[in-house]
This record gives structure tokens, sequence and C-alpha cells, in this order.
């Protein structure tokens, strides 16, 4: 049932709101932190607010104006976009204190700017996850580039000069070609509504113009998803503060990549489509690649974000993958995944920025028997990679298994192979700083000066640990990601029977 | 008094231009109040009928001066498009003669009065092009604009004596072609009048006469509007002119001569003939050249204006990209970033001007903590660097949609690849400056006029800062409603069918 609703767009407006109050609280440090605090639960109480609807195959749907002559600004829930979108603003809240307590520990500049600009990205990462046609996805899509861009400028020296940058050519460079693949794609379609399924097909243009069109839209989803040779902003972006890596940098800028490649994949083109025009091998092709060689420079990295960086490049391709073997178990595979990285990675990340606000470390060759010091932290952080590497009852193992079973179904089992190997190199690049916070002392003695404690940000770690052990234990368990997971890959694949599946 | 409101809108500030050396005579302020006043009620007037015209569905309204019944009188010829033009001009004419006033504080009665009777004669000559439908009327307008032009650009200091002349030998000879263009066509048929042209040109398309006075027609329209590679005179005169009148002179005097090429190109000579056509070809080329060339030279630029300028030569290079795709999506990209860019690029000269009050040089390396100084220009350039740019939700981005639009239909495919180049090297060029001012060092620039109160600037300067940087997310909100409610209703006979 379609019911009109504008709760979709109060989800974005909440954020928007809260960033400009946020603007003008320069001066009021616990009011200013209140109105993202407060934001941040009224938003996720909204989006929970219909989430049962959607379960019950509601759409809730408002069209606030029109973008253009033909095409309307309007937000549309639908299992997928509802994964992302209770996702994001599930993981907000508690990565708020987590900031809070970060930014002052490390007594950052400019943090009214900071606040603003993150509340900004969670409004553009709510339309992204709820547009109903891919022009609006495209606008959010570039407030999302325009919010996130003073976020990673924050540090203000030279690296983070050079390192925005990075950013701004690759995610402008590709938010270009993404606009010229949408007009081409409503100038062949007509329309530009997402359709499970798809909506275009191969009557309206000729081949090579589809495979052309596919290839740029899919150029600018890859970027943002930092799959191999598009990746380079990534690490560079770890200039930034650690929450926005946490958050951006591991759940909602890249999550937006993947998820463009899922929208475009499942409901632009669509498995039937894209399996008859050829080309989508070369995608599967460059995620496999990816997540090998990510994992082989992981292995490399001494410095642990970029570790985690490099880690997040290959885990994302996993999805990608998954989304590119068109098969309906690979793809509820691979929004199980969207969610499990975003859990374990956004806990990893906390842990890192926690063991840098207390410790002033940022090589793993310097985490001497940390363990000792920081047990919880150091407990969480065991517990997300081994969730990384697959271990089960942790959430990550939920979705490799239907990620492993999507292959098989495709009949392409070599896939399989790619992600054990990728699984044990994920063990391989994050237990040793495990094995180094628990079982090295410090020779040294060295590092002995340990910064304040802030429940701030340990309480927010245990937080989303608890979540990716229940979500690994209990898949289906409130908020349903399960579920949503398994409508959203039932639509996009219904009808299509070629691959030999039901 | 409504059925007038079309001639109100060029009459009343000629006649305040005029008596305005008068009132100033009497007191020192008092003809500027005068031409502001005026110039407020002509957008007055230019809301009526632009109200009027949507409220008859954009059937056009004609206005006989004295009477006189065309084609021997003058008539104005309002239909959708040029009243939301004339709107658009008249705004920011009154935005920018307000904001004049502090830079004429300390002159004396002269030099205010001088500068206020320019300022409203440029109005007068802009509107009057865009309302007129007569092209030899057309002539006439388009010298004033020009004359009151380049007295605005004199008035700029040392070095705009040079630049002012030097636009007036090169638009004398853009004015002179087009008088020429139009000899032709009386020549051809005897007529001065638009409507009349239009219905008599069909027999003469083919002859050598009408592709001479369609060449001569582009040339002069060409200059006027800095079309590459005729924009020779453009990056002086915008640099060097009077600061307080640089955004109205940046923003809109390219924007009246284009507005009569494309009621040339689209409502009089159609465009579905050989000549024409070729016609279009070559203005896409030089529109192509000018966003490419004028990107990177607005690249190497180190005076804000200087980059400006440039920028504009794309700009226009996109406007007349949209004029030569031949369909409606392309000419409604053209208008609608007619629009955009008269006032995003207003709005940039509007914070250059600010900066040049402020501390007296607007070097592009020497912005830095501008952001902590002049809150409202740093918000409003970066909205207008956006919108530049074209990304959502600020209004650049949607007319950038219609002309890629235009461009695929058209099967321009080479257009689109020009649209995101020069959006990329905007980009580059934007966002230094964006980086400039939030992080570099404070540079250490003296005042000229000293701190003046929270805003940075003075009131007069603030509040229109202010409201173009809102106009321009508005355009971007509303760039849907121009379009249904506005330009489709005036779209030429070409498209219709």
């Amino acid at each position: 049932m379609t019911i009109v609703d504008a709760r979709p767009f109060l989800a974005v407006g909440v954020t928007l709101v809260a960033a400009i109050l946020i603007s003008f609280s320069r001066r009021w440090p616990n009011v200013r932190e209140a109105w993202s605090a407060i934001a941040s639960v009224i938003k996720f109480g909204i989006i929970l607010s219909m989430l049962p609807g959607v379960l019950a195959g509601d759409v809730y749907t408002y069209t606030l104006c029109q973008l253009t002559d033909t095409v309307g600004f309007t937000l549309r829930t639908d299992p997928a976009g509802m994964i992302f979108a209770v996702l994001a603003s599930m993981l907000w809240v508690p990565m708020n204190f987590y900031s809070i307590g970060y930014m002052r520990c490390n007594q950052e500049r400019e943090q009214t700017g900071y606040f603003a600009a993150f509340a900004l990205c969670m409004s553009a990462v709510m339309g992204i996850a709820m547009a109903e046609n891919l022009l609006t996805f495209f606008v959010f899509y570039e407030l999302l580039t325009l919010a996130s861009y003073p976020l990673v400028l924050h540090k203000r020296n030279q690296d983070a000069l050079s390192a925005s940058r990075k950013y701004l050519i690759y995610t402008l460079i590709s938010g270009q070609l993404f606009l010229v693949g949408i007009v081409a794609v409503y100038c062949i379609a007509g329309t530009m509504s997402f359709t499970p399924g798809g909506f275009l097909n191969s009557g309206m243009a000729p081949r090579w113009v589809l495979q052309a069109i596919f290839v740029l839209m899919i150029l600018a989803g890859s970027v943002k998803a930092a799959v191999m040779p598009l990746h380079g902003w990534l690490p560079a972006a770890m200039i930034a503060p650690t929450p926005v890596s946490a958050l951006l940098h591991a759940v909602a800028v890249v999550k937006t990549g993947v998820f463009s490649v899922l929208r475009i994949i499942g409901f632009v083109f669509g498995p039937q489509l894209l399996a008859e025009i050829n080309i989508i091998d070369f995608v599967s092709w460059a995620a496999a690649g990816t997540m090998l060689v990510s994992s082989l420079i992981a292995l490399r990295q001494d410095h642990l974000k970029r570790r985690l960086a490099f880690s997040t490049i290959g885990q994302l391709s996993y999805i990608v993958l998954g989304a590119s073997l068109l098969s309906p178990l690979a793809i509820k595979g691979a929004y199980l995944h969207l969610v499990a990285h975003a859990v374990m990675k956004i806990t990893l990340f906390m842990c890192a920025g926690l063991i840098i606000a207390r410790t002033h470390r940022n090589n793993i060759s310097e985490l001497y028997g940390i363990g000792k010091k920081l047990p919880v932290t150091m407990a969480c952080f065991t517990i997300a990679s081994l969730g990384i590497a697959g271990v089960p009852f942790i959430v990550g193992f939920v979705s490799k298994w239907n990620l492993a079973f999507g292959a098989l179904q495709a009949g392409k089992p070599i896939y399989v192979l790619v992600w054990v190997a990728s699984a044990i190199l994920a063990a391989a690049y994050l237990l040793p700083v495990c094995q180094m916070a628990y079982f090295r002392s410090d020779p040294e003695e060295k590092f002995r000066k340990y910064g304040a404690h802030s429940n701030a940000m340990l309480i927010p770690i245990c937080i989303t640990t608890i979540m990716a052990v229940l979500l690994g234990i209990v898949p289906d368990i409130f908020p349903h990601f399960y579920e949503l997971s398994n409508m959203a890959a039932r639509t996009i694949c219904a009808g299509w029977t070629a691959g030999g599946w039901q | 008094m409504s059925q007038h409101a079309p001639i109100f809108i060029v009459l009343l500030p000629l006649t305040a231009a005029l008596l305005c050396m008068l009132f100033s005579r009497m007191s020192r302020n008092l003809g500027a109040y005068l031409v502001i006043a005026s110039i407020a009620a002509s957008l007055a007037s230019a809301i009526t009928v632009l109200n009027n015209v949507v409220a008859a569905g954009g059937k056009a309204i004609h206005y006989t001066m004295g009477g006189w019944m065309p084609p021997i009188g003058i008539e104005f010829v309002l239909d959708p498009l040029n009243s939301v033009l004339l709107v658009l001009i008249t705004f920011i004419s009154l935005l920018v003669s307000f904001y004049g006033l502090p830079f004429v504080k300390d002159e004396d009665w002269l030099h205010v009065g001088g500068y206020y009777t320019l300022f409203g004669l440029l109005t007068v000559g802009l509107c009057g092009m865009i309302a007129t439908g007569d092209v030899f009327n057309l002539y006439v307008f388009l010298e004033i604009m020009s004359l009151s032009g380049y007295g605005l650009i004199a008035l700029g200091g040392k070095k705009s004596m040079l630049a002012a002349f030097r636009y007036l030998l090169i638009g004398t000879i853009g004015a002179s072609l087009y008088l020429l263009g139009v000899g032709y066509l009386y020549a051809m048929t005897g007529t001065l009048n638009m409507a009349d042209l239009a219905a008599l040109i069909g027999p003469h398309i083919h002859s050598p006469l009408f592709a001479m006075a369609v060449g001569c027609l582009i040339i002069g329209f060409g200059i006027k509007m800095a079309l590459f590679p005729l924009h020779g005179w453009q990056p002086d005169a915008y640099t060097f002119s009077h600061p307080g009148a640089a955004a109205f002179i940046a923003g809109c005097m390219s924007k009246a001569p284009a507005y009569a090429m494309i009621r040339f190109v689209y409502y009089i000579f159609q465009v579905n003939n050989p000549v024409m056509r070729s016609a279009l070809d070559i203005i896409g080329i030089l529109g192509v050249g000018g966003m490419l060339i004028g990107s990177f030279m607005a690249l190497a630029m180190r005076d804000f204006r200087r980059m400006l300028a440039y920028s504009s030569v794309a700009q226009i290079g996109y406007i007349a990209m949209g004029v030569a795709m031949g369909n409606m999506y392309g000419f409604i990209g053209a208008v609608l970033h007619m629009i955009n860019h008269a006032i995003m690029k207003s709005g940039l000269f509007l914070v250059i001007g600010g900066i040049v009050y402020r501390f007296g040089v607007v070097h592009l390396y020497r912005l830095g903590g501008m952001n902590k100084k002049l809150t409202i220009s740093t918000i409003t350039l970066v909205l207008c660097a956006l919108s530049m740019i074209g990304l959502p939700p600020t209004a650049g981005f949607f007319s950038k949609w219609y002309l890629m639009m235009g461009a695929w239909t058209s099967q321009n495919y080479f257009y689109m690849v020009v649209l995101v180049i020069s959006s990329l090297l905007n980009a580059i060029y934007f966002f230094r400056i964006i980086e400039q001012m939030f992080v570099q060092r404070e540079a250490s620039l003296p005042d000229v006029h000293p701190h003046e109160g929270k805003l940075g600037l003075p009131v007069p300067m603030a509040i229109p800062l202010a409201v173009i940087g809102l106009t321009v997310l508005f355009l971007g909100w509303y760039s849907a409603d121009i379009i249904n409610g506005i330009i489709k209703l005036g779209l030429p006979e070409v498209f219709l069918r």
C-alpha cells in the first residue's frame, strides 16, 4: 500500500535544522552538542516509526516539489532504502556521543563547523537511502560530497589540504560522470524512478549504449565505494578526525557508494538486463581483485587507521561482488554485509579513535600492551576483528554465508574461494593488532602517558559491539535487517529465473 | 494603471535618471534616492507585467507608444520570456543600486548624481532592449546601454579609462554591425517591427543578403555579450569597472544582447532553414570554445575579478551552446542559465565589491580569514561558487541539467563532454578560493574602511549580499516552477509543433 507521508522528508529535515541551529550555537558548546544529540535521536525515531509499515509492505512516499519540469523531488521508503536509513540513523546515535567525547578529549578546533557538517552529512545520507528517483538521489549524493568535504579538511593543515583536494577530485569527477549517466538513462527510458528489477530494457537503446551508460554509472558508484583502482581518496581521507573516519568513511560515504552500486544494478538496470548485455563480469573481477589486493596492502600498513581503511576497501568489495553476481542470495548477502560491515567497522574505528585519544599512538607497532590499560576497548576491538574475519556468532558470518551461497547459486564457485582467502587475510591483518595489545610488553617503557578516560567514548563502543554480537546470533533481531534484506533481494530478482533458481 | 505597466518599466528609470543631476544639486543624496525609488517602481511594474502575461496564459502583451499602431509605430512586446528577464534585471538593478550607496558616500554631488544617472540609464538600456518589439528601437536602447556602461566602467579608477575606451571602440563596432544587419533586413522586407519581420522574412531566407544580415547580427551581439572569441574587451572592463556597479555590469550587461540574439534566432528567423542551421553550428562551436578557453584562462588568473571575467566568457559559452542545440531543452537551458548566471555572477561581484570596500585589494591569494571578517559575503560566495560549478541544490545545477538533456536529445554528445570538463574546471578555480578563505592564515590587509559592526560591511551592502545568496538557493528550488509556469508558456513556435 502506498501512503503519502512526509516522514521521509522529516528525517532529512531534522538534521538540516540541527545543522543550522548548531551553526548559531557557536558560543555554547553544550547547547550545540545537545542539538546534535537530540536530532540524532529524533531522526532514529522517525525512521523506526516507518519500519513496521515497510516490513508489512507499505510504501511511504512524498513529493516535496518538482526538481525539473518532469521529475519530482521525491522520497520513498522501500526495504532496500530502509536498511540503509535504519543503519545510518541507528549508528549515528552512539556516534554522536562518541564524537562529543573525542572532540573534547582532543580539544579540536572548529568544533561548530564539525558538528554542523556532520549533521548535514546525515541529512544527505537519509536522502540517498530514501530517494525515489535518480535525480533526487544525485542531489543528495552531491550534497554528501559537499558536506563531507569540510570534515576531511578539518585539520586545516597541508596534509588535510591535499587529502581534501584528492577527495574532491575523485568525488566530483565521479559525480559528473554519474550525472551524464542519469541524463542518458532519462533520455532513453523517459523515467528515472527506481524500480525493483530495473526499468531499463534492451529495447530502449543499442547494446553498446546501455553498456556505456552502465560503465559511467557504475564508475561513479565505485569511486565512493572505493573499488580499486578508484580507491585513492579513502586512505587519504583518514586524515579527518576519527569519528569522521568511523561514521563517514566506514559507514555513510562509502556505504553510499555501494548503495548506489546496488541501486544501479538492482533498481535501474536490473539483473535480467545486465545478464543480457554481458558486462557485469568486469565489476565482479574488479571487486574480487580489490578484495585480495587491498587485504595484501592492509597487511603492510603500520598506521592503524590506514590499515582499517584498506580493510574497509576490501570489505566494501564484498558487497559490490555480491551485487554483481546477480543471484538472489548474493544480493541478499550484499545487503546484509552492508549492515554487518558498518557495525563492525564503526566499532573498530571507534576503538582506534579511543586508542589515539588516550595514548596518542597511531602506529600498530607502538601498541605494546595496551590491552591491560584499555581492556574493554581491546576486547571490543578483538570481537569486531573476529567478525570481519567471518567467525560464526558475530554479524560478519551471516552475511558471508549468504554471499558464499549466492556465488554457488550464480554458478561461480570460484568467488567462494576469493571470499575465503580474503577472510583469512582479514584475520591476518587484524589479529596482529590484538596480539600486539595483549601479549607484548613495552621493552623501553617509552609509552606510559595515558590521556583522560572518557565514558562518552567507551560506552558507544560497547553498544556497537553488543549490536555486532546480537546481530550475529539472532540475525533477524530488531530492526529486522535480515527480513529487509530478504525482501529487497526478492523484489529485485522477482520474475527472473534464468539462473535456475526460484 | 496596470495596462501602462510595460512602459513604466523603462519610463520611470529614464525620467529619474534625467532628473537625477538636478535633484543631486539640491541635496547630495536626493538624486540617488530618486533613481533607487524609480528602479523599485520599475521592478514592481515588471512583476505586474509578468503576472498579467502569465495570467493571460502566455499571450504576449503589445504596448504601442502613443497609440501609433505597428508596423509604423514602435511597440513593446512582452511575452513570458522577456517579462521574466525584465523582473530579473530590475531586481538585480535594485539590489546593486542600493549596494552602491556606501561607495559614493564621500563623493560630492556631481559624482553621486553622475553615478546614479549612468546607473539609471544602464537599467533603461537593458530593460528597453529586452522589452522592445522593434529592431531599430532595440538599437537605440543598445546604445543607451553601451554609453552608460562605458561611463560606469570609466568611473572605476585609474586603469579603468583605458578599459572603458577599449570597450567603447570594440563595442561601437558591435553596435555598427548590428545596425548594418538591421539595414539589410530593412532592405529586404521594408519593415522594422519584429513580428512583421518574422512574417515577411520567409521568401528571403535563401538569399545571400539574409546570410549577410545573420552574420552581422551574430557578430554584433557576440561582441556585446562577450562571446568567445569576441570577448577581448571584457576582462578589463569587468576588472576595472566601478566596484559598486560591477555586479550589475557583469551580471546583466551580457544578458540583454544574449536575449536579443535568442529573440532573433528563435522568434524572428526561425531555426528550420539552412542559413540558420549553420549559424547555430557556428554559435555552438564558439560556445564550446568559450567554455574551454574561458575556464582555462580563469584558472590562470590571480586577480579575483579577472578570474570571474573569464569565467563569464565560459558561462556565456553555456548560453550559446544551449541556443545552438536548437531543441526545447537546449533553449530552456540557455534561458535558465541566463537567469542563473545573472544572479550568481552579480552575487560574486557583490562579494568582491565588499572586499574592495573593506580592504582595497582583491588578490586571489590574499583572502585568508575572510570567513571570520565577512561572514555574509563568505556564505554568498560559497553558494554562488557552488552554483557556478553546477552542484545541486543551487541554481546552476538545474540549467546544466537542461543543457545536458538538450545535448543528449540533439545527439551532440560532444557538448556533454564539454559541459563536464567545464564544470570540473569551474570546480578547480572556485574550490581554490574556498580553500583560500577557510584554510589560509589570515591575510594581513589594512582596512580601508574599518570594521563596521557585526556584519563587517555597512547595512546597504550586507542586505543585497544576503538577498542574492538566498536567491541562488531559491532559484534552484523553484527552477521547475519557473520553467513550467513561465518559460514553457513562452517557447518559440518551432518547439510547439
